[in-house]
């Protein structure tokens, strides 16, 4: 099988460099043909991989492909671990970014006009995009596959780096290069943690290799480490670790960066910063499972962070009026859901979330594209409405993404919340109420956002202005078919794999456990001895809260954002308005940006000017380095006098001396 | 065991004597005498890669030794020889020669073969100083190359030249006269000259605190560490684009090397007692530098204050083992400390090495380093724009490029003896980021700042050539640093074995801080 997981890796990679080199050479084309081809071959392989693994009982692979270094003992490799879980992200990864392939033929194909004249910046654009989004794949599928804390390491930092360059993608706008600075500073906040967490475990099992750490941790549960008088060692790393999840699943309050990531293109927004990347940290912790699990204070602050991300980021989606970041809201929402789950020791509801939230977010994100495609790149919902009738399949698809998102029964997302919401109300350490409320109600505000936004884009009065009116159209089948393609598992994924996923512990037995879950937190063990089938979950799911609650938010926004709103059409200003200091408190996205430009970003820029001047010009150079030459100087002026030149001088000095030494050596 | 072949002395005396053959050739075929200092520079590596390939990595013993007498009456021999430590820095040096010469192709205009044989006299200073093992060779190679740096920057510098050479060279002498007068004290308790004679002598406490500190004023203003790193900024502002490679990439090893070679074995008590100072001074060197980085306005001086920086991490790494011992008794840790260390000299010097060429790309062309001068370059020079952005990463130490290995061990290393000084060292993440990537979305992205900029030409040949290369191998270290560390790993373990034994005389053996075991197998003979 190593040849198979190879090539899995390594076609995207060669894909991306072909494109990326002979770009120019094998023109666009050639360019998306090459990547397509290599991203496709990943994902039948994965796919089948998966199927190996589901219905021929496939044996866990877990061995290094070539020795990095060996250093002091310990040996850093390049390996992979494949097991079920490894398998479910692969196919997740690689068929989102399949569809993203295609899509942003469409997408793409314009960019020229995207770049000022003349700038050679531009050139080649496209094949340039098809690089780094294959090479993104490359990095992640590294990331999501390796055996080893270093090689995690790796693929983290590259999927960072990629995704530094695509925000940054349109090289010359000033918002790009701001957001893709901000980016990658904010998840190096999150890997400054991560690194230590790294250096954590090097120092106390002396291995990076996973499987080995599984296997000791749990004689390290009770080791203390003398720091801020004494903490639990599993307490230490555990954290460590997920502050760097907190930065690239952007967690509050390493957050800031993804609402900002909107700058890239949006093939981009809805791979990266919506179905893959971001989920990253999710996927780390599911896999550190063994070592959550010894730690409930890490659970604690995993629960709190995510569900304080969950409910109030959704709420500041209410107020956007971009489509993209309303979208993008809307993720750092979802990613508080699965990291909460994680919290509550729900590892699967949590990679569950990840995966259903993978297909309809990206799906959501990909419409979007197409209704900015529609648009001519004018992202303001304020400025829509109505293009139902202009765009049927991109309304639909987005309908059925708005649907799975706020957990419509039936839908994927209905099941993956529900889970997580049940889970998190059985759970018991501390923090939990906190987290179960949050995230029940964070339901309604998820449907209240969305259809929001659906209802200001697709249904009402069309109030962009008539050039564009009269040019809305369909966008062409490269950028329709992904969309139909993602949301058939957006309504389908959630209904035939919950029962594998949660209840029959498809990834917590056998002789690997994926996912290890102690006995005392299992939180899904409740859902899993009432499971009575789909149906059963449906009919149970509809008498409980959150359903109300969801169904509350889409009646709601369909009567305030349509019915209302076709009779007043400032009707959205006027209940921001409303709102008052609420509002701006929102609108300011609670003051998170102006404060890190304020105290990192200025404070930083004034320590620096601080330690240079008064440092390093005024003290070393000025009182030291010059100060000493000076004196030097001054010395050598005043010595200088000594030799005037003249022989009387030399003369009297010289009699003087001889009577002086005379006189000591005498007079002993 | 001495080498038959003698070819430590044609590393070091070639690209001498071919630098005076280049002298000779003078300016009248201008193409002629760049043509023969290339090929000798190209030459020299080539024949350094011999060092590479019969090295024997399983031993710490020194290899390719040479030994003749020089000066009977003082007992000072002509003594070679290069151990894992410092044959990589020598390779390193032969590597790095070639880009300068090439660089400077058809940038220097004035006296160029005068330029290109300084370079080359340069070279084969430099690797004599790493291959050494007598003092005073040691020493006069040391001074010697003080000679034509001075005369880089001050004949080819800018217009502030006389102040930096003046600087450079009463900092960089200030603190070697201590060291010889450590050296020459050696000599009269050792009757020999031999630095492998030193590494056994026996040294009581007060003599091992004076020699530290003597060698510590050499090598720190060397590397430098703070606070005698004023002098680098300034050189590197007004050195030509080769002496700022030279400098950046070789001479601040020398430094580091020193560490390895003369501080740790010769005085193992005195640093177990004084480390506290270097690693403070070290941390300092990251944090402090790091944010004086982020305000500069000048390109140069921003990668030289990087260069600070990341040297912060060697010395760390260098001198960990201590730290180590006293935290948990054992030396683990300790090897990858150094390791790491080594290894962030030599991606150093392929990274500061690239990121002055780069500088010098854009200095070339439009005769500004400010920063401010620039923006959008990208728009008229994507391809350098593209090896901009690798080398900014690589100096972040991104994952998969030879800057992320030797901060990752030190790192790994450094916390092992205390979470503090991990924690510290590991602000480089956000700091190196945050100071590099500043400077790349100021110079590289954007729109088209002016008319200078928009009248930019991209790379030519000769400069693709040279970034291309660079490139390639701080990705091979990033990817694959195995053959790098592998050559270290003896000679490495040999020193931790050698630092971690008290050296004081019997009368003092209670104040050892270190074990005082057996003598260690194998350091007899």
């Amino acid at each position: 099988m190593e040849k198979v997981y190879l090539t899995i890796v390594l076609a995207p990679l060669i894909g991306a460099l072909v494109a990326g080199f002979f770009g120019g050479r094998i023109g666009r084309r050639g360019a998306h043909s090459v990547t397509i081809l290599g991203v496709g071959l990943s994902t039948a392989l994965s796919f089948y991989v998966l199927a190996q693994f589901i219905w021929n009982d496939l044996p866990v692979f877990n061995d290094a492909v070539y020795t990095w270094m060996v250093s002091d003992g310990i040996r850093f490799e390049v390996g992979f671990l494949v097991d079920k879980l490894t398998a479910l992200m692969m196919t997740t990864v690689t068929f989102v970014s399949l569809m993203v392939h295609i899509y942003t033929i469409g997408y793409m194909a314009d960019d020229e006009h995207n770049w000022p004249h003349g700038s050679k910046a531009g050139t080649n654009s496209y094949q340039r995009f098809f690089s780094y989004i294959a090479l993104f794949t490359f990095a992640m599928l590294m990331l999501v596959m390796s055996n080893n804390f270093m090689q995690l390491f790796f693929g983290w930092e590259a999927v960072g780096l990629v995704s530094y360059l695509l925000i940054g993608f349109w090289s010359v706008r000033e918002s790009a290069i701001f957001a893709n600075l901000k980016a990658f500073l904010v998840n190096r906040v999150g890997d400054f943690g991560f690194i230590l967490g790294i250096a954590a475990i090097a120092m106390y099992f002396n291995t990076m290799d996973y499987a080995e750490v599984f296997a000791a941790a749990p004689g390290q549960a009770d080791t203390q480490v003398n720091l801020f008088g004494g903490v639990s060692l599993m307490s230490l790393i555990c954290i460590l670790l997920f502050i760097g999840a907190m930065g690239k699943s952007a967690q509050v309050p390493l957050h800031v960066w993804l609402p900002d990531s909107m700058e890239g293109p949006t093939p981009i927004s809805a791979l990266i910063h919506a179905a893959t990347m971001v989920t990253a940290g999710v996927f780390m912790v599911a896999r550190m499972s063994p070592l959550y699990e010894l730690s409930e204070t890490a659970l604690s602050f995993v629960m709190i962070v995510g569900a304080t991300t969950a409910f109030f980021m959704g709420l500041i989606g209410l107020v956007q009026s971009d489509i993209k970041r309303v979208v993008a809201y809307s993720t750092l929402s979802q990613l508080g859901y699965m990291v909460t789950a994680l919290g509550a020791s729900a590892y699967a509801a949590g990679i569950f979330h990840l995966m259903t939230h993978a297909f309809f977010k990206a799906l959501l994100f990909l419409a979007a594209g197409s209704v900015i495609i529609a648009m001519h790149h004018n992202q303001d919902i304020r400025e829509m409405g109505g293009l139902r009738k202009y765009m049927p399949i991109t309304w639909l698809t987005a309908l059925i993404g708005s649907l799975a998102l706020i957990g419509f029964p039936g839908f994927s997302g209905f099941f993956s919340k529900d889970a997580i919401i049940e889970a998190v109300s059985g759970a018991t350490i501390f923090g939990s109420g906190y987290a179960s409320v949050l995230l029940t109600f964070g339901v309604l505000i998820t449907a209240l956002y969305s259809f929001r936004m659906y209802f200001l884009v697709f249904h009402g009065k069309e109030r962009m202005d008539d050039h564009t009116r009269h040019h809305l159209h369909e966008t062409p089948w490269v950028v329709t078919v992904p969309l139909i393609l993602l949301a058939i598992p957006s309504v389908m994924i959630g209904w035939f794999t919950i029962e594998p996923l949660l209840v029959n512990d498809w990834l917590t037995s056998g002789d690997w456990h994926p996912i290890v879950v102690h006995h005392g937190h299992d939180t899904l063990h409740h859902l899993a001895d009432h499971w009575h089938g789909q149906w059963a979950f449906i009919q149970h799911g509809m008498t409980g809260l959150p359903f109300y609650l969801a169904m509350g938010g889409l009646f709601g926004a369909a009567f305030i954002w349509w019915l209302m709103f076709a009779r007043n059409p400032k009707l959205d200003e006027q209940i921001q308005a409303a709102g008052g200091p609420v509002t701006r408190l929102l609108l300011d996205k609670y003051g998170f940006d102006d404060f890190n430009q304020r105290v990192f970003g200025g404070g930083g820029q004034s320590l620096g000017n601080a330690l240079w001047n008064g440092g390093d010009r005024l003290f070393i150079d000025g009182a030291l380095v010059n100060g000493s030459a000076h004196s030097v100087g001054r010395l050598a002026g005043v010595v200088r006098h000594l030799q005037t030149g003249y022989l009387y001088h030399y003369a009297i000095a010289m009699i003087v001396g001889l009577v002086a030494l005379l006189t000591i050596f005498v007079g002993l | 065991m001495e080498s038959v072949f003698p070819l430590l002395t044609l590393v070091i005396w070639l690209p001498i004597f071919g630098g005076m053959v280049v002298l000779a050739s003078g300016d009248r075929d201008t193409n002629l005498s760049k043509w023969i200092a290339l090929g000798i520079a190209v030459l020299t590596f080539l024949v350094s890669l011999g060092l590479w390939i019969g090295f024997d990595s399983a031993t710490a013993d020194m290899q390719f030794v040479e030994r003749g007498a020089w000066i009977p009456t003082f007992n000072v021999w002509y003594f070679l020889g290069v151990d894992g430590i410092s044959m990589p820095l020598i390779v390193l040096t032969t590597f790095i020669t070639i880009f300068v010469m090439v660089a400077g192709w058809d940038v220097i205009t004035y006296r160029p073969s005068q330029y290109m044989a300084a370079f080359l006299i340069m070279e084969g200073l430099m690797v004599g100083v790493f291959s050494a093992l007598d003092a005073i060779l040691f020493y006069v190679f040391w001074e010697a190359m003080l000679i034509p740096m001075f005369i880089i920057i001050g004949v080819w510098g800018g217009p502030n030249r006389v102040y930096a050479t003046i600087k450079f060279f009463l900092y960089t002498f200030f603190g070697s006269v201590f060291m010889l007068v450590a050296l020459i004290y050696m000599y009269f308790q050792a009757d020999s000259f031999s630095i492998l004679d030193f590494h056994e002598l026996e040294l009581g406490m007060s003599a091992q605190v004076l020699i530290f500190i003597a060698f510590l004023l050499a090598f720190a203003v060397k590397v430098p560490m703070f606070p005698v790193h004023t002098w680098l900024p300034d050189a590197h502002v007004e050195a030509p684009t080769g002496g700022s490679v030279i400098l950046a990439a070789i001479m601040l090893k020398i430094g580091g090397y020193g560490f390895l070679r003369f501080s740790l074995p010769i005085t193992p008590d005195a640093s177990a007692s004084l480390d506290w100072l270097i690693i403070a001074l070290s941390l300092i060197a990251v944090v402090y530098i790091g944010f004086v980085a982020l305000v500069q306005q000048d390109m140069k001086k921003l990668i030289a204050y990087s260069s600070i920086a990341h040297m912060g991490f060697v010395t760390l790494g260098f001198f960990i083992l201590f730290a180590l011992l006293r935290h948990s008794g054992e030396s683990t840790g300790a090897v990858m400390g150094i390791e790491g260390g080594m290894v962030q000299m030599i991606s150093h010097g392929f990274i500061s090495a690239a990121l002055f060429l780069c500088v010098g790309v854009l200095y070339d062309r439009m005769h500004s380093r400010q920063i401010a001068d620039y923006g959008g370059v990208i728009n008229t020079m994507p391809w350098f724009g593209g090896f901009m952005v690798f080398f900014a990463m690589s100096n972040a130490g991104l994952p998969g490029t030879s800057g992320f290995v030797g901060e990752f061990m030190v790192i790994l290393a450094a916390f092992r003896a205390d979470f503090w000084f991990a924690f510290l060292a590991a602000t480089t993440l956000v700091l190196a980021a945050a100071f590099t990537l500043w400077m790349v979305k100021r110079v590289v992205y954007g729109e088209v700042k002016n008319e200078k900029v928009a009248a930019l030409a991209d790379l030519n040949r000769r400069e693709v050539f040279n970034l291309g290369a660079l490139a390639a191998v701080v990705l091979l270290f990033g990817l694959w640093p195995a053959p790098l560390v592998d050559v270290m790993h003896k000679s490495v373990e040999h020193l931790v074995a050698q630092v971690s034994v008290c050296k004081l005389p019997a009368a003092q053996a209670a104040d050892c801080l270190l074990a005082r075991p057996a003598p260690v197998a194998f350091l007899a003979p």
